[in-house]
């Protein structure tokens, strides 16, 4: 059928099978692949467009009800000359888009509430958009956004040398809000044959092929185990366990089994059972006590006791100081596996060159991904080129392969390019997880109030393969105690192997579990001495000097005493208002809670170094050679601040290329808050160098200053102006490296484990509804030291984005594999549930990062759900034991608690 | 590949259906259920007829068109008696949900979570539907049969819901539970009409969804609420013996004990509410 319809104010044709979803006609077949597709089910709106005027979900617009409607798509809100509509600008300025796969869906919304409304309220703002779903931002900044779009944007341009500090707009951002930007699934050759993945519905059982060939003659190749030609994947060079396709045992739901590559209708017509795979289903090792259970079967044939790894800290002797505690607090909290949920499913593409494979994929780890797919291709490292994508969100989840392997298989065995996109179901249940924790915490204090011992075990279930597990288990006993001087303390991290989906990394590494542990306890011990909870933190925070159960001296920066400062008023203020809140009675009850934390940045005890170029070109390009890639928090954008300042030319002349593996150097993966902080000073040293060279050249003192005008570099120092041809000198390079000094954990986990660590408070205010056992958030307030904050706004966006996810861990959000594998069933946070949030950010230098910034992108989530269920513990005195806190499991405690059914 | 057509004649309609074909209307249940694989079905979509859509005023009452959107219902201009649907139409998903979902496409669908069924329920609407061979109306309760089943036989569509002209001024309310502000299917949500009399409840229809596989109408409820004074202590009038037609189930949004408790709170805040 043909159907013609008007197209961002153009009149268009398009034929197809009428059903076809608009969003894949807009994609697919015209081209416009700014709207975005994160679930095809309506739940995450990242494909809002405006039907005749209205905002739809355009994966639930059949191609047959379009026909004489206008469709308006992210394409269509610049001027024909491209310039910027208001609400883009103000959607820069504010730096409402992170990653920016939400950020067309989130436009076109607000596109049709600001036609009605050109000055709306923040309300009206949640109402017109809470249909879109963002991961990254917390939503804040994209109220501010839209309720600010009618107004004219200040844009931020800092000349040489003020970049650092300054409120730079995203240096990708033009790209975010045009619907421009490349993610994984955008870039796909048309010629490309894709791959549909047949995956386990089973968590535990062996299955054997039956005979493939009638399928084989649809499609170009069906792959199994046997195609792959080395069938083993992990993060640790020495547990390579999972398999790319399983060799006739599974150990989760969802785990790949056989993938068909053929044409894109042909692949996705072919159902499930009609691959003859014939199984034999086993009864599930499913969570820690199944794991451990004397008789339990081995998830691993090889691993004994389904034991993954344990391990842990001793400073002093814990259990000789408990005797001497004047107050003693015991508590086991439980979490469950949760689900990163990146509004981008995993995508790529790969194509064969020559004896190289060349592949295109959204992921945070170049470097990792070309390591690896070069052991499981049996290539060497130089013949695989990983080009990353824009990265639609990752938070530790796009760490691990996904698609990599699947399609470097086939396109090297097919020689074609073949691209696999995984659906959202497909995404939820085949992806890595957070841990499952269940934490034994007990700590103990003097009269005073000062700690005194503390003993934690943390268990992890960790899913059926190793991935992250080795990470999150050796990180955690290192932060248990939490960001306090604790003299006895044991702490142990252990992982257990389960039928679960592999859980690996996820924004915080564990130390999320187990900060709800630790705050719990501070909190009952001030309950128990009547001291003030904030108090009692302020009483026991590491401080600059402070010695860590690690034995590490803590030379510089450790600012959780000015954070708790900071909170302070807004503490006080609060806890009055609660009280004269609950005095009215009634069923709603409010409550003030603090969670504090700290988090080491860059890989525990392991070297993570990384390397940073910028070019000079004969013909003026300079150019940020960029291998840590920007997965939406702004490592771009930061990394060419430092450099810029180090070099002194302003950030607007830099152009960038990033992540390329051909291009780049190993900047190392984009985790563990190590960006900023460790490719920051290695940008800081290539700027440096490159300056070097310059002066050098010109003769000229460190002073001088730099512009660069086309192939016209100038040097100006004390009225003296020397000018260098660019042309005539050729290129030049910049080369920075850093790694940060660590040292191992011996057998007592001491050593130096980081070189520096971020902390924080942060206070949330909470409503509860007895009767319902419902929560609302009302205000969190966060104060963060980042050591320098080199971009207030992108700090901003980490620390409000990691908030919304501590509140979706605290209140709703459970992977239940086969149960929640959708983003109705699995919920995180929307528009309305993330309050309002006050950011305050303390700047306790740290000498070794680039002016000395730290890292947060993880620290913004650590703290919240300890805070939130403090204040829930203030609102209700309910202590929450096992995470997330559901209405009906809030409500029971409360129960429970009065002994009444009131 | 399926027969796909769009006609904007019911006649037309009705006669592809005498072959079993798929009903799309706003497409936002039809599509989830569709995700990640070829759509190969026959399709008779439905959104291009006349006859289907519209809110309109009758000699009884009020006709609401098949493919009225949540949208348009609550930008219709109605009296107080569908202030309750409104609310529950305002609860629907996100924006974009109401502005392209059905009231139809809701009943049809016949989740015990559509929140448009207790509203209706608690309005008395009849379901018109039309086949080749026949018109028939239906009361709401005996429309939807079960668990996503309806009373609907092959070769019918819905046409229209109508909803019957109270005998006295009428206010409607409806309360929804979930476990987050947008987006969210419901746990449990609640929906009542009172019709008024010198300032005593003449009339009451309370339904609750979520609760049972279809939602329910709480008729025990119903009657203790007859001749109350229309005042605040309507919600005293709830007790748990009213909730004997509901069977709630434990799942991932609510154990069954919960479900129970949280009913009668959102009931007797419904109720409470509707006193002026
Ligand atoms: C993200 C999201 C959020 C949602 N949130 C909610 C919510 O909060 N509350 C809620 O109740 N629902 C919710 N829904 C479900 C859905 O939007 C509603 O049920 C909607 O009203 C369905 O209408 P539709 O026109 O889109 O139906 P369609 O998907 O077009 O059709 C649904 C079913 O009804 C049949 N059908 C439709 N019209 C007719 C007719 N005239 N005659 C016969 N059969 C017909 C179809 O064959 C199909 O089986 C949500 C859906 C999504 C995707
Ligand atoms: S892709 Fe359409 S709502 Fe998610
Ligand atoms: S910016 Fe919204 S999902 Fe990433």
């Amino acid at each position: 059928m043909t159907v013609s319809f008007m197209l961002n104010g153009t009149a268009a044709t398009w034929m197809g099978p009428p059903v076809t979803r608009l969003s894949a006609a807009l994609r697919d077949d015209l081209g416009l692949t700014g709207t975005k597709v994160g679930c095809e089910a309506g739940d995450c709106g990242a494909c809002t467009v405006l039907l005749d005027g209205r905002q739809v979900c355009s994966c639930l617009v059949a191609m047959g009800q379009v026909e004489g409607c206008a469709v308006e798509t992210v394409e269509g809100l610049a001027a024909d000359d491209g310039t910027l509509a208001r609400l883009q600008k103000s959607f820069l300025a504010h730096g409402a888009a992170q990653c920016g796969i939400c950020t067309p869906g989130m436009l076109m919304a607000a596109e049709e509430l600001l036609r009605k409304v050109s000055r709306p309220g923040r309300g009206e703002v949640e109402d017109a958009l809470g249909g879109v779903l963002c991961r990254c931002t917390g939503y804040a900044k994209i109220v501010d956004a839209v309720v600010a779009a009618a107004d004219p944007t200040a844009i931020v341009t800092p000349s040489a040398g003020a970049a650092v500090g300054a409120r730079l707009v995203r240096v990708d951002g033009h790209a975010k809000v045009t619907g421009l930007d490349v993610f994984g699934a955008d870039g796909v050759p048309p010629d490309a044959l894709w791959i549909r993945v047949v995956r386990a519905p089973h968590a535990r059982g062996r299955f054997t092929l039956g005979d493939m060939t009638p399928l084989r003659r649809r499609l170009a190749a069906v792959l199994t185990a046997a195609d792959v030609p080395f069938n083993g994947f992990g993060i640790y060079p020495d547990i390579k366990d999972q398999p790319v396709l399983a060799d006739g045992i599974v150990r989760y739901r969802g785990e790949a089994v056989v993938a068909l590559v053929g044409e894109h209708a042909t692949v996705l017509s072919i159902r499930d059972d009609e691959v003859p795979i014939d199984w034999a289903p086993e009864p599930p090792v499913m969570g820690i006590d199944a794991a451990t259970a004397a008789d339990a079967p081995l998830i691993q044939a090889d691993k004994p006791k389904n034991l993954l790894l344990e391990g842990g800290v001793r400073h002093g002797d814990a259990t000789a100081a408990f005797a001497g505690c004047a107050a003693v607090a015991e508590g086991v909290f439980e979490t469950v596996f949760v689900e990163h949920a990146y509004i981008e499913p995993e995508a790529g593409w790969a194509q064969r060159v020559g004896d190289r494979i060349e592949i295109h994929v959204t992921t945070q780890t170049p470097y990792m991904d070309r390591d690896e797919i070069a052991n499981v291709m049996q290539l060497k490292p130089e013949n695989v080129r990983i080009v990353p994508t824009a990265c639609g969100g990752g938070f530790g989840g796009k760490l691990d392969l996904s698609v990599q392997p699947l399609v470097a298989v086939a396109a090297w065995l097919l020689k074609r390019t073949v691209a696999c996109v995984y659906t959202r179901p497909e995404s939820m249940a085949a992806s890595t997880k957070r841990h499952p924790a269940r934490i034994s915490a007990k700590f103990g204090c003097d009269a005073t109030g000062r700690l005194l011992a503390c003993d934690v075990t943390a268990t992890f279930d960790t899913g059926a393969y190793a991935s992250w597990g080795p990470t999150v288990a050796n990180r955690v006993p290192v932060h248990a105690m939490g960001p306090y001087v604790v003299p006895h303390v044991r702490t142990r991290g252990e992982a257990y192997f389960t039928n679960g989906p592999p859980a690996g990394a996820f924004r915080g590494f564990g130390v999320p579990q187990a900060a709800i542990a630790h705050e719990a306890m501070m909190d009952e011990l001030a309950d128990k001495l009547g001291i003030d909870r904030l108090e009692f933190r302020h009483r026991n925070a590491l401080r600059t000097g402070d010695t860590t159960a690690t034995g590490q001296v803590l030379a510089h920066s450790a600012g959780l005493a000015q954070c708790l400062e900071a909170l302070r008023p807004h503490w006080r203020r609060t806890q009055d208002e609660v009280v004269a809140f609950n005095e009215n009675g009634g069923m709603r009850r409010r409550g003030v809670g603090i969670g504090c934390m700290w988090y080491g940045i860059g890989n525990t005890s392991m070297s993570n170094p990384s390397c940073i170029r910028i070019g000079l070109s004969p013909d003026g390009t300079l150019t940020l050679y960029n291998g840590a890639v920007d997965i939406g928090q702004g490592s771009n954008t930061i990394l060419t601040q430092i450099a810029a300042d180090a070099l002194g030319l302003p950030a607007a002349q830099f152009a960038l290329v990033s992540g390329d593996t051909d291009l780049t150097a190993d900047a190392g993966k984009t985790s563990a808050s190590r960006q900023t902080f460790v490719s920051g000073r290695a940008a800081e040293g290539a700027g440096r160098d490159l300056r070097q060279q310059i002066l050098r050249l010109a003769n000229a003192g460190p002073d001088a200053e730099l512009s660069l005008d086309g192939a016209r570099l100038t040097v100006h120092e004390a009225g003296e102006v020397r000018v260098i041809d660019l042309a005539t000198i050729g290129s030049l390079t910049g080369e920075g490296r850093f790694d940060p000094p660590t040292t191992p954990l011996d057998a007592n986990g001491q050593g130096i484990p980081y070189a520096t660590y971020a902390f924080a408070a942060q206070m949330a205010e909470v409503e509860v509804d007895i009767e319902l056992g419902t929560v609302r958030v009302l205000r969190i307030v966060a104060a963060h030291d980042v050591g320098r904050a080199i971009n207030p706004t992108l700090v901003e966006g980490q620390i409000e984005g990691g908030i919304a996810q501590g509140l979706g861990l605290a209140l709703m959000e459970e992977f239940l594999p086969g149960r929640t594998e959708n983003l109705h069933d699995y919920l995180i946070p929307t528009f309305g549930d993330v309050p309002e949030i006050e950011c305050i950010l303390i700047e306790d230098r740290e000498p070794l990062g680039p002016s000395g910034a730290k890292g947060v992108g993880e620290p913004g989530l650590v703290a919240t759900a300890p805070a939130i269920l403090g204040a829930i513990h203030h609102a209700t005195g309910v202590r929450a034991r096992r995470v997330p806190l559901l209405p009906h499991r809030l409500r029971e405690a409360i129960v429970g608690l009065k002994g009444t059914g009131a | 590949m399926g027969e796909y057509i769009r006609p904007s004649r019911l006649e037309e309609a009705l006669s592809a259906l005498a072959r079993p074909h798929t009903v799309l209307a706003g497409g936002t249940d039809f599509y989830p259920a569709r995700v990640g694989r070829t759509i190969d079905e026959d399709i008779v979509d439905v959104t291009a007829i006349d006859a289907l859509r519209g809110i309109s005023a009758t000699a009884a009452g009020w006709r609401l068109g098949a493919t009225t959107s949540w949208r348009a219902l609550i930008e219709a201009d109605l009296p107080p008696l569908f202030d309750g649907l409104k609310q529950a139409a305002r609860e629907v998903g996100g924006r974009q949900i109401q502005n392209s979902g059905t009231l139809a496409g809701n009943l049809c669908n016949a989740s015990p979570a559509a929140d448009g069924v207790p509203g209706l329920l608690a309005l008395g609407a009849e379901v018109e539907i039309a086949s080749r061979e026949v018109i028939r109306r239906v009361p709401l309760e005996r429309f939807i049969t079960g668990l996503r089943r309806t009373d609907l036989r092959p070769g019918e569509l819905v046409v229209a819901l109508h909803v019957a002209r109270p005998t006295h001024p009428a206010r409607s309310a409806f309360l929804k539970l979930g476990a987050r502000r947008y987006l969210v299917i419901s746990i449990a949500m609640a929906a009542a009409t009172l019709e008024v009399a010198e300032g005593r409840v003449a009339a009451a229809r309370v339904a609750v969804g979520a609760c049972s596989a279809v939602a329910q109408r709480l008729v025990a409820l119903e009657a203790a609420l007859v001749g109350a004074p229309l005042d605040r202590s309507l919600a005293d009038r709830v007790d748990p013996t009213h909730l004997g037609p509901l069977a709630p189930i434990d799942d991932l949004r609510g154990s069954a004990d919960y479900r129970r408790q949280s009913v009668l709170v959102l009931l007797r805040r419904l109720l409470a509410g509707l006193a002026p």
